[in-house]
């Protein structure tokens, strides 16, 4: 591990593990990266403790590992739903949650989970560690506060008390990239995230607090409706992404009540 | 580098980001894996690492080091799976089928029918509308002793 | 005790099971070079410059001025270049060949073109230019319409649809000693290659040698688009006098090679107050793209098909194939059909839907019969099931009963009734002129055909057929790999004719060589005289006529009969109806092969779910903007619906061993049942895919109609 923060500090190299995503663009020519550091054979970045009462899981832990710990069963189920609609078998072999987390793409299943677990992105450098709520780790389409001698290494979850809940809609029923992705929990101060309605994966504080109050469904709707701006692209329009965010808030709460 | 290719012990040279599709079918002279879209998409590729399947054209040859890799080719003629997917057209134009088989392979002992689906949702076929395929995986573990041959080959299937 | 009718192991399967078949990416040749293709990147325009690297070392280029013979790729017309000279009409249009011995080199190469653009037409109700008219009439549409006591109109409409054969199209071409070329590849149809290649290379036939290497899956894609991928290899190769491989990646082929054709359908349809249909007036508009090539056949078919499989006294069936500056659409199975057939049963729905008649008995009220005639005049015989194909499946699938149950519910259950002409339109057989041969070895028989295997089983059929006529063990007949320098041209393999039409063929080679060998077997009579070859031609059967001119008259030989029925849950939150279910009923002579036919049934009814619910290819300003298999989703295991397969038998007469095709008519079916089952739901949808946004609006639609209702 110390061995692979100074190769970072001395020349950044692009960082892979399962390559579901960043080998796609190396192989297709959009990837213009010649030096590659590969984290799979670093043990201590797959594994998945229990620290206290904070669940750790490693960025190199698969989502098959994630989908067979009991520790993310029993903390995170929102999580284990979020792994099983992600590709297919071969992708779920290989896919990270730490490579789900540095593709940054808005539509990703898992930035969600952690956005609503209010998880925290460890990372590591030759200088040591830094934690990054995972509210502030993004800062733009694509973009995050993690350097370029940075690698994540971890992410850290606190308990999360109340029901979880998640939904993912895709073109298909596998092998999907989501049109919408949501991620809630239920309790007093409710948490609501959203992924592919905007360039980054989005708490819905607004909604959050229409709930918390007490407002009907119907209301917290309407505010869901202007806190989000989704688009159209090649995969669904802005008026489905509106109209199905506002639908999925109501189920969700009708099956946690 | 140094790694197991359908049971054999190898050594094989190349550049450490070549895809191990491309590895397997050039350097390795195995051309029964396919290429079908090299995005991860259509699992033509598959192949078993370590007893899972995993898209090929998305693994760096470097991250097969010391792996137990199988290929299509490694399941010689008469495994019960091949002899199905005949009998039964679980194959037409071929394509998907090595990749098919290998996914097949690892789902383990009498899988149920939702096992398969599921287990088979990263195997992409055209020609079969998929029910050709539960057909075969079905017929082949009604044949008479195939559980230890497959787990001798499967693994564990932990990753 | 014969084969036919029986499963016996594919021939191919074991090859195909242990990876040891060979697609064209297999094969190598010594000194081979990779290829690569240059594209317009515009859909309207002129290519102004082309500027290649400064450093060629290697490198062999290609553009239409080393085109020997004509830069035309021939099908109907010969208006579509090979290679682009100025003017661009397409997005994807090939431009500029570059080859090379180093593949990361030839891909690195930075080619740029240059382009004067100009305003694209890529709306086809916009077009005035016409690939095609075709007008169908019978009887007098006005009397019928007096009789109405219902008129109901309806537009439909279909989108591309990709075809998605997990081998991209690939080809090796090889130059050779005597200034010819071989040609290796993935194609349905080598006499088509062959041809295309004669006039583009300004060969003779004997200098053109055409060889079918495994392919991995055709849907047609493989039926006209390989003569334009071929050509460009052969350009190359012959520049460079080395073999040169092209394999697209799966980007370029779904970008640049043939889609089905979108469609616009528009009904207007009298009906009595019985139920009866009495008058049809049916418009039919196809965007065929940038070229010709086969949209006046695809639109022929569609229009013969576009009436249903009803008996309607008057019927005007007018169709028109449109130009669009988008890439030329061309086969994929069922050609035309699953369009008008599509756009006749969501129509049919309404109509009963309008008139407060059940559905099943709408279609009882009006479906062909023997004795019937078709909206060409065809008078129908005892090889027409619309009926017992439509009472077995409302049977099988408990569909009244379901229909009652679940309304007001989120589960839905629709059905289609409909029928696919075997072989060739009209005198198209007979201008094919198919010709067949079987030859005694050493071992048995070879079969020799240019009928290819794509996975739907023609080896094995074939061989079955000739077993069984021949009256010899199955394990005696080989198939020849189909060369054309060595198997007659026995036509291309489409319109669900290898079985019926090359099978009857190669049954007659059978009977006659049966009479030759007299006492010995094959072997025997190979041992004793050496290899005695024996070549049929096609017959047409006995009184089939057919008027190209008025079109009227016997469209076809004769016609398989389908009925799905279709079983949808609907998830109100999300408007995605998913199919869950379909009870699926063909009657197509009889099968061959059992477990082969029934293949072909279950791959083509996923296919047409996939047409119906998840295949949408998104343009943008004139080409595929989703061309990756991540954005253009075919249905995964998860997605294609369990399916109950019947396959009734009705002998057809001139067929092998009584079989008609099969391979097209499952694609017919799907979609429309499938959006008849939302129709059950209260949804109206007149188009497919019936993506969950147009669900969606379908559902506000009803909403606003009816206020106060739930949504």
């Amino acid at each position: 591990m110390g061995a692979a923060l100074k190769l970072m500090r001395r020349e950044p190299a692009v960082p892979i593990a399962g390559c579901t995503d960043v080998y796609v663009s190396l192989n297709f020519g959009t990837l213009a990266a010649a030096r590659f550091l590969d984290l799979s054979q670093l043990a201590p970045l797959r594994r998945i403790t229990v620290r206290g009462d904070t669940l750790v899981i490693g960025a190199t832990a698969t989502y098959t590992s994630i989908i067979r710990s009991a520790h993310v069963r029993r903390r995170l189920p929102m999580l284990v739903a979020a792994a099983r609609e992600i590709g297919g078998p071969q992708i779920q072999n290989r896919g990270t949650l730490g490579g789900n987390i540095a593709n940054g793409s808005p539509a990703g299943d898992s930035p969600p989970v952690l956005a609503a677990a209010e998880a925290v992105v460890v990372l590591a450098s030759a200088d040591g560690d830094r934690r990054v709520p995972f509210a502030d780790y993004y800062t733009g389409y694509r973009a995050s506060v993690k350097r370029a001698d940075e690698l994540i290494v971890a992410v850290e979850v606190p308990p999360v008390e109340g029901a979880q809940w998640f939904r993912k809609v895709g073109t298909r029923a596998a092998q999907a990239i989501s049109k919408i992705v949501m991620a809630g929990v239920r309790s007093a101060a409710p948490r609501l995230a959203l992924g592919s309605v905007a360039p980054t994966v989005v708490r819905l504080p607004r909604t959050e607090a229409a709930l918390a109050a007490g407002a009907p469904i119907a209301e917290a709707q309407r505010v869901l409706g202007d806190e989000i701006r989704p688009i159209d692209d090649i995969r669904s329009t802005s008026a489905y992404r509106r109209r199905v965010a506002a639908n999925l808030l109501a189920r969700f709460w009708a099956d946690t009540a | 580098m140094k790694f197991t290719l359908n049971g054999e012990p190898v050594d094989i040279n190349a550049p450490p980001m070549k895809r191990l599709l491309d590895v397997l079918r050039e350097e390795c002279a195995l051309p029964g894996t396919k290429e079908g879209c090299g995005e991860g998409e259509c699992g033509a590729c598959t192949v078993l690492m370590d007893g899972a399947p995993v898209c090929a054209c998305l693994v760096p040859f470097a991250q097969a080091r010391d792996a137990d890799v199988l290929t299509i080719e490694g399941l010689g003629g008469d495994h019960p799976l091949q002899t199905a997917f005949i009998e039964h057209s679980g194959v037409q134009c071929g394509m998907c089928t090595p990749g098919m088989i290998l996914a097949a392979l690892a789902l383990g002992p009498r899988p149920s029918l939702a096992r398969v689906r599921a287990g088979l949702a990263g195997n992409l076929c055209r020609c079969t509308g998929y029910e050709a395929i539960y057909r075969s995986i079905a017929a082949a573990w009604a044949r008479q002793g195939i559980g230890d041959r497959v787990s001798d080959r499967a693994g564990k299937g932990a990753l | 005790m014969g084969v036919v009718g029986v499963s016996v192991p594919r021939i191919d399967g074991f090859a195909k099971v242990t990876g040891r078949a060979r697609y064209v990416d297999d094969v190598a040749f010594p000194g081979m070079l990779w290829g690569r293709t240059i594209r317009a990147t515009i859909p309207r325009g002129r290519v102004t410059g082309v500027a290649l690297p400064a450093d060629l070392a290697g490198f062999t280029v290609v553009d239409h001025r080393d085109i020997p013979g004509a830069n035309a790729i021939r099908h109907i017309e010969h208006d579509q270049p090979c290679l682009v000279e100025r003017e661009v009409r397409h997005q994807g249009e090939a431009v500029v060949l570059l080859a090379h011995q180093d593949r990361e080199r030839l891909l690195a190469a930075d080619v740029r073109l240059a382009y004067e653009r100009e305003e694209p037409l890529l709306d086809p109700l916009d077009s005035t230019i016409v690939h095609k008219r075709i007008l169908i009439e019978k009887g007098n549409l006005a009397k019928g319409f007096a009789k109405a006591a219902h008129v109901l109109e309806g537009e439909y409409r279909t989108g591309h649809q990709e075809h998605i054969y997990i081998e991209t199209n690939g080809v090796i071409a090889v130059p050779e000693d005597d200034g010819g070329v071989s040609v290796h590849g993935s194609f349905q149809c080598p006499y088509y290659v062959h041809e295309a290649l004669k006039h583009l290379l300004g060969l003779p036939g004997e200098l053109v040698r055409v060889l079918q290497t495994e392919p991995g899956g055709g849907f047609g894609g493989k039926e006209e688009f390989p003569s334009m991928i071929a050509g460009h290899a052969a350009l190359l190769a012959r520049k460079a006098r080395r073999p040169v491989k092209i394999v697209y990646d799966r980007a370029e082929d779904m970008w640049a090679t043939t889609k089905r054709h979108p469609s616009i359908v528009r009904h207007r349809t009298g009906v009595a107050a019985d139920g009866r249909l009495v008058a049809m007036d049916v418009e039919v508009i196809l965007d065929g793209g940038a070229y010709v090539t086969l949209s006046p056949v695809v639109l022929s078919r569609g229009c013969i098909h576009a009436a249903g499989p009803y008996r309607c006294p008057n019927i005007r069936i007018d169709g028109r194939a449109v130009f669009t500056n988008t890439n030329p659409n061309g086969a994929f199975r069922g050609f035309g059909a699953p369009q008008t057939e599509f756009a006749v049963e969501a129509h049919l729905d309404r109509i009963a839907e309008a008139i407060g008649m059940d559905p099943v008995k709408l279609r009882l009220r009006n479906a062909l019969r023997p004795g019937d005639t078709t909206a060409t005049g065809q008078t129908l015989g005892a090889d027409c099931s619309a009926v017992a194909v439509l009472r077995e499946a409302v049977r099988r699938s408990g569909y009244t009963r379901k229909r009652r149950a679940w309304r007001g519910g989120n589960r839905g259950i629709g059905l289609a009734l409909f029928y696919h002409g075997s072989g060739f339109t009209g005198a198209g057989e007979v201008r094919l002129q198919s010709r067949c041969s079987l030859a005694t070895t050493a071992r048995g028989v070879e079969i020799l055909v240019a009928s290819t295997e794509i996975g739907q089983g023609t080896r094995t059929m074939h061989a079955q057929i000739v077993a069984d006529a021949l009256g010899v063990p199955f394990d005696q007949v080989e198939v020849a790999v189909p060369d054309t320098a060595r198997v007659p041209n026995s036509g291309p393999t489409v319109a669900s004719r290898t079985c019926m039409v090359v099978g009857r063929i190669l049954q007659r080679c059978a009977e006659s060589l049966r009479t030759r060998l007299g006492a010995l077997s094959p072997a025997e009579h190979f041992a004793r005289h050496g290899r005695t070859v024996v070549t049929e031609q096609y017959e047409p059967p006995p009184g089939v006529h057919w008027d190209e001119d008025h079109y009227t008259g016997d469209a076809y030989a004769t016609y398989g009969w389908a009925c799905d029925v279709a079983e949808v849950v609907y998830d109100p939150d999300t408007y995605e109806v998913k199919t869950t279910a379909m009870t699926v009923v063909h009657e197509f002579g009889r099968p061959i092969h059992p477990v082969m036919a029934r293949g072909q049934i279950e791959g083509g009814t996923a296919q047409g779910v996939g047409f119906a619910l998840l295949e949408h290819v998104v343009m943008k300003d004139g080409g595929m903007a989703n061309a990756q298999l991540t954005n253009y989703t075919i249905p995964t295991t998860l997605d294609a619906p369990r399916m109950d397969t019947v396959m009734l038998e009705n002998l057809y007469e001139h067929g092998p061993f009584g079989a008609k095709g099969v391979g097209e008519l499952p694609m017919d079916g799907p979609a429309p049942a499938i959006v008849n089952a939302m129709r059950h739901l209260g949804l109206d949808v007149r188009e497919v895919p019936a993506l969950p946004e147009v669900v969606m609006r379908a559902v506000e639609r009803r909403a606003a109609a009816a206020p106060g209702s739930a949504a």
